[in-house]
């Protein structure tokens, strides 16, 4: 059976011109992913878990090494793959989930939640009951639907973000940190979706601060802290 | 081999008044204009014992084309007893020897001021037509160098954006007389301005119109059998003076062009443009044999 | 680790705007030199650049406005073939006219201020050969409302309307025809702030709705980083790095970039 992903001595770095300095985020890591397989990463703060997450979804690039995903179309190298073909894999295999909701100026929450569906080809009604299915999921209130989630509070937007990024099943999901400022019941709806896809064959990498609240999900678990030295203290880069 | 061989007579005058390079220089223009219709050609407008605005295009068009056995029918707003219309008649006539008439089924050459007569002319008949302004983008662009261009590249989007606008301003076309139109599919001219009425009477038309501006240096013309179309909205058909109807006071002629004449009690009293054709209205119904001509309007409609 | 334009593909898709090589020098300034870009389908393409990088003068040459050196530039729709560099005077306007949308920074450039807005909108349909008066006022009409210009000022001189305004009869104009391709230089800047967010958000929405293909020129990051999905930068008439625009925002490669992107908080 092939890996739906398979990582080959990956290691990325940054180069800070102004600096003169380069940094190194982590070096010559290597793993395979099969579908429905949930891999925790961890490690101490900068270790460079949430580096290694973009890097597979190309919001970084990778310095050396292959990341082979199997997608619906072949095998290709994320790490080389030709932009256009990114943008295709992401709005349909590649799902990346943090905790920052894009929310776009008038555009209702439903409207927003129902988008992967209506562009993957589905019927806008259809795409919007289901939209509402999922905002009820995760204990979004009801009246809150047709509203601006640019008006929402933090938790609120995040409940919007998760179930616009959780509606269509991919084949990689990637998950950053997605349990911030969510409320109990939210939680546990997020790993109960989270459960049906991981069911359905999603294969999903996770960053979690708290990875008790997914330890029923975790297959395996890497640890990204360098041996050595540890790393020091590093910002992510703005958004 | 002498000097008397080799030089003409001397004569204080050439033969219909202009020189023969300049003749040579009209017809050479005239025939541009013909190959390329409805597109202006400039050309080198000579001096005539007349101001420049009074018709010096059209005269030297007729000078040029004149011979003595041409009859000449020279009208100004239809009429061919106004002032102007008479001296440039009696100066036609006298550089050139050609009889002059008043009835439009007689005459060879017709120059007017701003009106067509009512009779269909013929293949072998020219109307010279008195241009004042030939470019009909000078409200849209008053730079000439740029409406050339426009005209070369067929650029009339803002000739058409004009009416537009007038449509939405106005509720209907304001232009009344120049209308700008579509010559052989290519070209948009101004047909001088002549009212709307008139503008049908140019396409497809049998006969050959020139059109002259001796003060702006431009000919263009329409050839026998070319398209003249008004520019109009799809959905927002042409529409003419509302003549249909009237009747001239003088002579009972119904269904043409009018000269509306205020009355002093403010209503208003009408007299046939085209002068001649009220005339021979009039000498019809005293019982001479006049020959009246096919007109283009019958019964107040344009009928071809 | 750089990226090729011809990396190996997985999908067929076909860029819409395909541009090699450009360069133009204006005598022994040399604006652009060798700059390659595409454009896929429905996909916004941000340039962004200071004054003086060239992004204005590719943008001229992606409108037709501007024949480069060197260069070719295709645009993969079904007539129309070849190199338009090529195209002569006619077949030039004619792509445009009918093809091709554009934004200008300065509406004076891309409207006529004095006749009407619906007029501005119906100009570009009467190019195109449009003749009925009724379908000229709905299609205004319509381009109009999508662009989120108030109707009932649909009559007004765009000398009598505010700049936001003015870039809203802009884009109506641009997006009358249906074009395949819409270009923006500097949208937005010279508007006020807060106008400026409503524009972006007007030109966000019209391109989620109609997928419309946009190449828009910024020299402010924040419009591109709003807008765009794939980012090209550019320096001194080269293009320093390209990508998609979370991953040069993000990670930054060229020494020019980081200092652009840092320099924002």
């Amino acid at each position: 059976m092939t890996h739906v992903l398979d990582v080959r001595a990956l290691s990325k770095s940054f180069t800070m011109h102004h600096l003169g300095r380069r940094m190194q985020a982590f070096s010559d890591i290597s793993f395979t992913l099969d579908a429905g397989e949930f891999l925790l990463l961890r490690g101490q703060n900068g270790a460079g878990k949430s580096t290694l997450l973009r890097t597979l979804y190309r919001s970084y690039l990778a310095g050396a090494g292959q990341i082979l995903f199997q997608s619906r179309h072949g095998q290709i190298d994320l790490a080389r793959a030709a932009d256009v073909d990114i943008t295709h894999l992401r709005r349909s295999e590649i799902g990346f989930v943090t905790q920052f909701l894009i929310a776009r100026p008038r555009v209702s929450a439903e409207a927003l939640v129902a988008e992967p569906l209506r562009l993957a080809g589905k019927a806008s009604d259809e795409a919007l009951d289901e939209a509402r299915h999922w905002l009820s999921a995760f204990g979004v209130k009801r009246d809150l639907w047709p509203a601006y989630p640019t008006t929402f509070s933090g938790g609120e937007q995040q409940k919007v973000n998760l179930a616009r990024a959780l509606i269509l099943p991919q084949c990689l999901l990637l998950l950053d940190e997605p349990t911030a400022s969510l409320d109990v019941s939210a939680r546990a709806a997020l790993v109960r979706r989270l459960a049906d896809l991981k069911a359905s064959g999603t294969a999903m990498i996770g960053v979690f601060h708290h990875p008790g609240d997914v330890a029923s999900l975790i297959d395996r678990e890497i640890d990204l802290t360098p041996k050595g030295e540890p790393q020091e203290e590093r910002e992510d880069v703005a958004f | 081999m002498s000097l008397k061989s080799l030089t003409r007579e001397w004569e204080p005058m050439s033969y219909g008044f202009l020189d023969a390079s300049a003749k040579r220089e009209v017809r050479r223009k005239m025939l541009k204009a013909i190959a390329v219709p409805g597109c202006q050609m400039p050309y080198a407008s000579r001096e005539v014992p007349m101001a420049r605005g009074w018709g010096t295009g059209g005269l030297q068009v007729s000078c040029t084309l004149l011979n003595p056995r041409m009859s000449i029918k020279v009208i100004d707003q239809g009429a061919d007893d106004s002032v102007n219309a008479v001296s440039i008649r009696k100066f036609l006539a006298r550089v050139s020897g050609a009889p002059v008439t008043m009835n439009t089924l007689e005459a060879d050459l017709i120059q007017s001021r701003h009106r067509i007569p009512e009779e269909v002319l013929r293949a072998d008949q020219v109307l010279v037509l008195q241009v004042p302004n030939p470019e009909p983008l000078r409200s849209v662009q008053p730079n000439l160098s740029i409406a050339r261009q426009m005209h070369a590249d067929a650029d009339y989007g803002r000739m058409w954006l004009q009416l537009y606008e007038q449509i939405v301003r106005s509720g209907r076309v304001m232009q009344g007389a120049s209308y700008p139109s579509l010559v052989n599919g290519r070209f948009v001219m101004t047909p001088s301005p002549i009212p709307r009425w008139d503008v049908p009477k140019l396409n497809m038309a049998n006969h050959l119109t020139i059109l002259s501006a001796g003060r702006e240096k431009r000919i263009h013309a329409v050839p026998p059998f070319t398209r003249v179309e008004p520019l109009v909205f799809d959905d927002v058909p042409y529409r003419v003076e509302e003549h249909g109807a009237l009747v001239c006071h003088r002579s009972g002629a119904k269904g043409f062009f009018m000269n509306e004449i205020p009355q002093d009690d403010g209503s208003s009293s009408y007299e046939v443009s085209d002068s001649e054709w009220g005339v021979k209205t009039i000498r019809l119904a005293e019982g001479a044999r006049v020959e009246m001509g096919k007109t283009w309007y019958r019964n107040g409609e344009f009928s071809q | 680790m750089t990226l090729s334009l011809d990396a190996p593909r997985l999908v067929t898709t076909q860029p819409l705007l395909t541009a090699r090589d450009v360069s133009k020098s204006y005598g022994a300034v040399q604006a652009l030199r060798n700059v390659s870009a595409t454009a896929y389908p429905g996909e916004v393409l941000g340039i962004v650049g200071e004054s003086g990088s060239g992004k204005s003068t590719f943008l001229r040459c992606l409108n037709l406005e501007e024949t480069p050196d060197t260069g070719s530039y295709t645009l993969d729709l079904p007539d129309v073939q070849g190199n338009l560099f090529d195209l002569d005077r006619f077949g030039r306007r004619m792509l445009c006219a009918k093809r091709i949308g554009i934004v200008y920074q300065n509406p004076h450039l891309g409207l006529l201020m004095t006749h009407s807005s619906s007029g501005n909108v119906a100009e570009r349909l009467l190019i195109a050969g449009e003749r009925s008066f009724a379908t000229l006022r709905a299609k205004a009409r319509g381009a109009l409302e999508a662009s989120e210009f108030p109707l009932e000022r649909m009559d007004a001189p765009p000398i009598e309307l505010s700049g936001g305004m003015q870039q809203r009869v802009q884009l109506a104009k641009a997006i009358a025809l249906e074009p395949a391709l819409l270009l923006l230089d500097e949208p937005t800047t010279g508007l006020d702030v807060s106008v400026q967010a409503l524009v972006l958000d007007t030109l966000k929405r019209l391109q989620a709705e109609r997928r419309i293909t946009m190449v828009i020129v910024s020299h402010d990051l924040g419009v591109i980083r709003t807008m765009s999905d794939r980012v090209m930068v550019m320096r001194r008439g080269e293009v320093v790095e390209a990508g998609l625009a979370d991953q040069v925002f993000q990670d930054p490669q060229h020494a020019y970039t980081q200092q652009l992107v840092h320099a924002k908080l």
